[in-house]
């Protein structure tokens, strides 16, 4: 990693022209920085912009971009929310000292294939706000190739009545060989596979299928299977593509019955 | 560029590279006790406290330091002293190069959970590795260093 220049704004507006030149990007909590091989012109850090916080009203929870991984874990509002998921997969990302600089808006931007975080995101069917593209669904920005735009905050609609997360590690502080994870948001079930190793997708053959049928623990097995085969999976130093198709059978049926219990 | 951050309660003035890490800045100044081993954030050897939170100064640029409070070993020595004492008295120090972010750890934990019991210690030093001793003693050791009974 080699950083020529390295800002911190005190506007979103001087942030947006600074990000708008070549070589430029935001560093968020720069927790993963040294996993590529980076060559940054202007490394612009958004500490200074107020982006570090939760806020709840009537209708969403908003979390400011800049707040780290272990404020989600900890902060009361997080964890009595969502069945508690967010705080669960915030909790399970390595050690404490990584999770204090780890921020949610660097999970995001990152688009790790390994992120448990991703995963609860999307289950819930989370929505991210930037400067210049606005508000869009999270599952919109994951499959976008914008990279020149400041991730603000995201909302998470209280419309979700239950959620679960499962995540499968060898070692408690390493990436996830898989992780999953199921929710009912406004009464319709959303189901991810995240870690397989590329980034997280949603289930939406297993979504379908149990969208239209009562809930037991056949159709729980059910979404299992149906996940499995329509996830594509791969290896790597982990696991095996075969291993995480095993795995997800049995992850997304523990999701999906502890969802519709 | 310049950076001012505070060390163990006294302020500096330091001129940084960019890509400069908070490890190496550290060591620069001549702050030794801060190691450094894998590199990734994996194993917690590189810890110190930001703000009083430990976080991995091995993946923590420098220059986002600038403004805040760092602490390491020599900072917390009262704490150190009594917290080591009761690691020798269990046989929980070996090589010894994992000790001082693990005691930082430890020091930080104490003064961030009341009352934790033993899982949610297993839980906050899970980035923390040691090589050397198995982590019985060390847990016994942070066990009786937190005042939990069981």
């Amino acid at each position: 990693m080699n950083i020529k220049e390295y800002l911190r704004p005190d506007s979103l507006q001087q942030a947006n022209e600074l990000l708008s030149e070549n070589g430029a990007v935001i560093i968020g909590g720069g927790a993963f920085m040294h996993l590529g091989d980076l060559e940054i012109e202007k490394a612009i850090d958004l500490q200074n912009l107020g982006l570090h916080y939760v806020e709840e009203n009537n209708e969403f929870i908003e979390i400011g971009a800049m707040t780290t991984l272990r404020e989600l874990e900890m902060n009361s509002i997080i964890n009595k929310s969502f069945s508690g998921i967010l705080s669960k997969a915030a909790a399970s990302i390595m050690g404490v000292q990584v999770r204090n600089i780890a921020t949610i808006g660097g999970s995001i931007y990152g688009k790790y294939g390994f992120s448990d975080l991703l995963t609860a995101l999307l289950a819930l069917n989370a929505q991210v706000e930037l400067y210049n593209a606005g508000l869009m669904s999270l599952e919109s920005y994951l499959e976008s190739s914008m990279d020149k735009d400041i991730i603000l905050k995201v909302r998470i609609s209280k419309g979700v009545s239950k959620a679960y997360f499962e995540c499968f590690k060898k070692v408690s502080a390493d990436f996830s060989v898989l992780n999953t994870a199921a929710a009912i948001v406004k009464g319709k079930l959303r189901i991810c596979v995240g870690a397989r190793p590329a980034r997280v997708r949603l289930a939406k053959g297993a979504m379908s299928f149990l969208n239209i049928i009562d809930s037991t623990n056949t159709a729980a097995e059910m979404a299992g299977i149906l996940a499995s085969e329509e996830i594509q999976f791969g290896s790597d130093i982990r696991a095996s593509a075969e291993y995480r198709k095993e795995l997800c059978r049995t992850l997304v049926k523990r999701c999906v019955l502890e969802v519709l219990q | 560029m310049k950076i001012e951050i505070n060390i163990n309660n006294n302020s500096k003035c330091i001129e940084i590279n960019p890509s400069e890490t908070l490890y190496e800045v550290l060591h620069r100044c001549g702050v030794t006790s801060v190691k450094k081993a894998c590199g990734t954030s994996s194993c917690g050897i590189c810890t110190v406290l930001l703000d009083g939170r430990p976080i991995p100064s091995c993946s923590f640029l420098a220059a986002k330091a600038d403004g805040h409070h760092i602490t390491t070993i020599e900072g917390v020595q009262e704490e150190a002293n009594s917290l080591g004492a009761l690691m020798n008295g269990e046989g929980a120090v070996q090589c010894g190069f994992c000790t001082p972010g693990f005691l930082l750890t430890v020091i930080a934990m104490k003064k961030e959970l009341s009352n934790p019991d033993e899982q949610q210690i297993k839980n906050y030093l899970v980035g923390n590795l040691c090589r050397c001793t198995g982590y019985e003693g060390q847990l016994r050791a942070v066990k009786r260093y937190m005042g939990v009974s069981k």
